[in-house]
Order: structure tokens, then C-alpha cells, then sequence
């Protein structure tokens, strides 16, 4: 059996470094592929010329070295810190529902953020304080009233779900997403239906968006995906117990309410902080979880690093395809995950055996 | 000293009062079977017991009332198998039994060797160490409920509750599981505290019976004592003959006599 064992723990560690080559690989990708495509060896030693008293010759010019280091690095970063965090949180919400098809969306985040978003752009609009047009980027209030929006949104989803009566079952709590979810929907559909004037910019932030100037987006949520990464992966050992029902969990020492509530808590907080700065990107929160557990196994002690390091490098991939295949257009990001999000959620549902609430 | 004294609890759930003032004593090393009709309080005994649901009255445990002790700490003096525990999807055999060590780890901590060793020992010990790399999911009914089984020992308590531990096992099954709970209950000086529905298999393991009616205790002693046909008739509304075997009284439906074809 100690073989056995020693095997499972080799194979945990191999996949533990096929993420951590994956995100190098797609960061390096993201860094060298654009309008200018520069050689992949010499974006990498201007990447490692970026730690103080690394100097190495890339071959590179000043133009191409501003490219990969001022314009493509902060939105490769960006495009890390989502994805991981995106895919963190869909693991979490996941394991906390004992769900498979939860995603980080579902207590309300996209309905809040989106409701509030739109209630920016149209009443800027409608105000006719404009400043600039659709593509010279959304105004600072955008990424401030979406994280308020989701933020909020969850708060009254708990209110909810906690005020809905005795039952604290997450299955009420995903009940109350739901009617939070319709009703904030309803108020963004009025909102969006009076100032259609509103409807394409609201309609380029929903689809989700990388687009960045300089490092301003990742210094925002820098803060929340460190505070959501450490509470999320310090109590993933917590998940694995929460898997085996409430009733053991509780009589193994655990306070399983408690537990479910402090990850739903860093598991959304981690989610507005992504969607304040990039939209709705879907099916990310699906689509890496899932992965990862139907190739490294079931245990949230394994699935969530996992998602982090797999989440991010898809992220960045993903982003690359988006911002390359139609150049000089961009498709805007959450089209390229659904597209390849539709397809996997198609075979998800129909090799899982049981969805259970 | 006790394994348990329980005084007066009362439980109330949804404003209906299913434990109306239970007593109940279990002495180190007894095996106690709780009997009793459908609805009688036997699983909602067990799980005040447990601490997974508030009751009023006094419960002590090993000497320490359960008010005293943190989550932490019952859980390393009392482990608990529920009726049908969740089968986690892809959990394999060994990961569950080492979530047993749960009241062990430090919180936000790992499991550290000693817990390893904690859980192999208790596989081998229960013929699982075959399995340790299979998916719970994938087993049969009894090795699933050894499994469970497992899980409980790896906490290391010396209280075990078992809700209805062979519900769902054929007569063989149930035989060794009850066995090897009897097995473990002498090699390791365990208590256990049992819900059981088969009067005649409660009355071959248990040492006391206590029978639950209502929510009160109606009966309680040795098997002999408890499965009379009378007491039987009046809580249970059954017609049975009890009969004498080798290790305590065995329970045989019979069918009623008016209404014979």
C-alpha cells in the first residue's frame, strides 16, 4: 500500500508542475503573440531582466522590450490573477454546494454587478457627461460599481437565505441566488430597455474585458486575490471534510455553518474583485474545476491549487486567442471561454453521474 | 466512571418535543442498544448525544459535561456513524478514513504521519487495506459500511454511536459487522451506544437495552428484561413470541390468529 501511496503523492507533485509549466507556458505565449510577434526565448529573459540584478541579452529593441514589459505584461498579469481567481472561487462554490455545476456566479455576483454597471454607463449617458467613446475604456466608477453590485448582491442573497426560515441548508442558499439573481436582472433589464443608448457599452462590459492600460486593474485586485487565495487554500482541507455531510463534518469538530459561510464569504469577495475589473468572464469557474478533478481526483486539497495554477494559464490563453485571432480586432473574452465552455458543460453533463443539491 | 450519563434531555425540533426527559447511563465498555418503535426518538437520542443538535438537560461524557467540552474535544471522545452517511463522488477509501483524524489536525493544518499510521492501522485491522486506493463510491454495501466504520475508529474515541449500523445489510453482512464491532468494542475497551432495529440481533450483541416510546424511556435492563412479548405488544403494537436462545431472547413475528385464512 506505502507504494501505492508513494505513487499517489508522485502523481499529486506531477500535477502540481504541469501547472505551474502551464502557466509559464501561456504567460510567455501572452507576452510574445500580438500585432508584433517577437521569439518566445527572448520575451522570457526580458521577463527574467524584470528581477533586479538579472541582466540578460534578449535581443530585443527598446520598442519590442516597452511591448512585452509596459503593454502585454500587466494585461498577461491580469489576465492570471482572473483566471486563477475565477477558477479558485468556482472550485469553492463547487465544494461548498456539493455541486458540481456551481459557479462563482451563482449567489448573485453577475446579476449585482451587471445591474449596477448598467445603471452607470446609462446614467452617464443619459446625463450627457460622457467622456470619450466605447473603446477608449470604461470610466473609473465602472469597476467600483461593479464590485459594489456584486458585493451587495451576495450580502442580500445571505440575508435571504439566512432570514428564509429555519432550513440553513446551502440548498436555500442557492435558492435565494436564484430569486436575488431574477429580481436584480429584472431592474437591469428596465434600466437597459429606457437608455438603449447604453446597450453596446453594457453589452462589451457583460462579454468581459481585459483590456488594460498599464498596471492600475491588477493593483486593485491584487489585495483581494491575496486574501481570497490565502482563506480558500488554508481551509481546503476544511472542503474535503464538508464533502462527507454536515452531520460528520460536525461530528468530526468542525462548526460545518461556520466553515461554509468564511469560504463563500472569500470565495465572492475574490469573484467581485475579478469581475470589477474584467466583466463577466463565464464558464471559467466551471470549466477549470471540473478539469482538474476529473484528472487529478476529488480531494478540494488537490483542485484548488490546481485551479489556481490551471485557471490562470487558461485565463491567459484564452486571452491571447481573443486578442489575436480576428487582429487588429478583439473578440471580446468571455466569447472565446464560452465557446469553449458551451461544449465542455455539454460533456460535463453527461458524464456526471449524479447532480445533487 | 460512565461513558455517558444523559439526565432529562429533551429535544424539541419544529415545536413538536421528540425526547420528553431521557435518562440514560451507559458505563465503559457496555454496549448499549436503544430499541424502540418508528418515531420514538432513538436517532435523535443519538445525535443530542453526538452534540449534533442542542438539547436541554445534563449529558456527561467520561465525566465531563458535553457543555464544557469544545467541538474539538467530543470529537476526540465520541465518533459517530450516521444511518446512510454521504458518499462523496471520487473520494478514495483511504482519504475518507483519514478525514477521521480531523479533531487531530491542527486547524488549517495537514495530517501528520502519526495519522497516517493512525488510519492504515485501523484499515488493516478491518480487511479494508485492499481497498485503501478504490473510490467509496465503488464499493458494495458492507465494505462501504466498514468503511464508514473506519472512519469512526481513525477519531481514536473511546464513545462510538452507531445509528442503525446494518439497515441496509443482508443477515451475513450484518452478523460481521456487528462482530466486528463486538471484536473491536473488547480489543480496544470501546464503548458503543447503538440504534438498532432488529430486536432479535440488538438482544444477541447488547448488554442493556433501552426501549424508547414517545420520546420517554419505557423500558430498560438486559434483554431479558426488555424484549417481553408484553412490553413489546404494548410499545410497538407487534405480536411476537419470544423465544429462549444461547445468548439472549429471540423475537419471532407471528402472524395473527383472527385473521388466519
Amino acid at each position: 500500500m506505502s507504494k501505492a501511496l508513494r505513487a499517489a503523492r508522485e502523481r499529486q507533485a506531477g500535477w502540481i508542475v504541469a501547472g505551474v509549466v502551464s502557466v509559464v507556458v501561456a504567460a510567455i505565449a501572452g507576452l510574445a503573440f500580438g500585432p508584433v510577434s517577437l521569439p518566445p526565448g527572448s520575451v522570457a529573459a526580458e521577463v527574467l531582466n524584470l528581477i533586479p540584478g538579472v541582466h540578460m541579452h534578449s535581443g530585443l529593441d527598446e520598442r519590442e522590450i516597452a511591448i512585452v514589459t509596459q503593454i502585454r505584461l500587466p494585461r498577461v498579469v491580469l489576465a492570471l490573477l482572473v483566471g486563477a481567481m475565477l477558477a479558485l472561487a468556482g472550485g469553492c462554490y463547487q465544494g461548498v454546494f456539493r455541486n458540481p455545476l456551481a459557479d462563482p456566479h451563482l449567489l448573485g455576483v453577475a446579476a449585482g454587478a451587471g445591474l449596477a454597471v448598467t445603471a452607470v454607463i446609462a446614467f452617464r449617458i443619459g446625463s450627457g457627461t460622457s467622456g470619450g467613446d466605447v473603446t477608449s475604456g470604461l470610466p473609473l466608477t465602472t469597476p467600483v460599481a461593479a464590485f459594489a453590485g456584486a458585493v451587495g448582491a451576495v450580502a442580500l442573497t445571505y440575508l435571504l437565505g439566512v432570514a428564509g426560515g429555519r432550513d440553513r441548508s446551502p440548498a436555500t442558499l442557492i435558492l435565494a441566488g436564484v430569486a436575488v439573481s431574477a429580481f436584480l436582472a429584472a431592474g437591469q433589464t428596465y434600466v437597459m430597455q429606457r437608455n438603449v443608448d447604453a446597450i453596446r457599452e453594457v453589452y462589451s462590459w457583460l462579454l468581459g474585458r481585459l483590456a488594460t492600460a498599464g498596471w492600475h486593474d491588477v493593483l486593485v485586485i491584487l489585495p483581494y486575490a491575496l486574501v481570497t487565495g490565502a482563506v480558500l487554500l488554508l481551509f481546503r482541507r476544511e472542503l474535503d471534510v464538508l464533502s462527507v455531510g454536515d452531520d460528520e463534518a460536525a461530528s468530526l469538530g468542525l462548526h460545518p455553518q461556520r466553515s461554509r459561510y468564511i469560504l463563500l464569504a472569500a470565495a465572492s469577495l475574490g469573484t467581485a474583485a475579478a469581475v470589477s475589473v474584467s466583466g463577466l468572464i463565464g464558464f471559467v469557474g466551471i470549466i477549470v474545476p471540473h478539469t482538474v478533478r476529473l484528472l487529478a481526483g476529488a480531494s478540494y486539497r488537490m483542485i484548488l491549487p490546481l485551479s489556481v495554477l490551471f485557471g490562470a494559464a487558461f485565463l491567459a490563453f484564452t486571452d491571447l486567442v481573443a486578442r489575436t485571432v480576428a487582429s487588429p480586432a478583439e473578440i471580446p473574452i468571455g466569447v472565446v471561454t464560452a465557446f469553449f465552455g458551451a461544449p465542455f458543460f455539454v460533456l460535463v453533463l453527461r458524464t456526471t453521474k449524479r447532480v445533487s443539491l | 466512571m460512565n461513558a455517558l450519563e444523559a439526565r432529562g434531555v429533551r429535544v424539541t425540533l419544529g415545536g413538536a418535543t421528540i425526547l420528553d426527559g431521557v435518562d440514560l447511563t451507559v458505563a465503559a465498555g457496555e454496549w448499549v442498544a436503544v430499541i424502540g418503535p418508528n418515531g420514538a426518538g432513538k436517532s435523535t437520542m443519538l445525535r443530542a448525544v453526538g452534540g449534533l443538535l442542542p438539547a436541554a438537560g445534563a449529558i456527561s461524557i467520561f465525566g465531563t459535561s458535553t457543555g464544557r467540552l469544545s467541538r474539538r474535544q467530543r470529537a476526540r471522545l465520541v465518533a459517530t456513524v450516521a444511518q446512510s452517511p454521504v458518499v462523496p463522488a471520487g473520494m478514495a477509501v483511504l482519504d475518507y478514513v483519514l478525514l477521521g483524524r480531523t479533531p487531530y489536525v491542527p486547524p488549517l493544518g495537514r495530517e501528520s504521519t502519526a495519522d497516517l499510521a493512525a488510519a492504515r492501522e485501523v484499515l488493516t485491522r478491518l480487511d479494508l487495506h485492499r481497498f485503501a486506493r478504490r473510490e467509496l463510491a465503488t464499493l458494495s454495501g458492507g465494505e462501504r459500511q466498514r468503511v464508514f466504520l473506519a472512519r469512526a475508529l481513525a477519531q481514536g474515541a473511546p464513545l462510538l454511536l452507531l445509528d442503525e449500523p446494518t439497515t441496509a445489510l443482508d443477515i451475513g453482512h450484518q452478523q460481521e459487522v456487528l462482530d466486528l464491532v463486538d471484536g473491536l468494542r473488547r480489543d480496544r475497551g470501546l464503548t458503543v451506544l447503538a440504534t438498532m432495529h432488529d430486536l432479535s440481533i440488538a438482544g444477541e450483541y447488547a448488554d442493556r437495552m433501552v426501549l424508547l416510546a414517545g420520546g420517554r424511556v419505557a423500558a430498560s435492563g438486559t434483554p431479558r428484561e426488555v424484549l417481553t412479548e408484553e412490553l413489546l405488544a404494548t410499545h410497538y403494537g407487534a405480536r411476537v413470541r419470544v423465544i429462549e436462545g444461547d445468548h439472549g431472547p429471540l423475537v419471532v413475528p407471528v402472524r395473527s390468529t383472527a385473521s388466519g385464512a
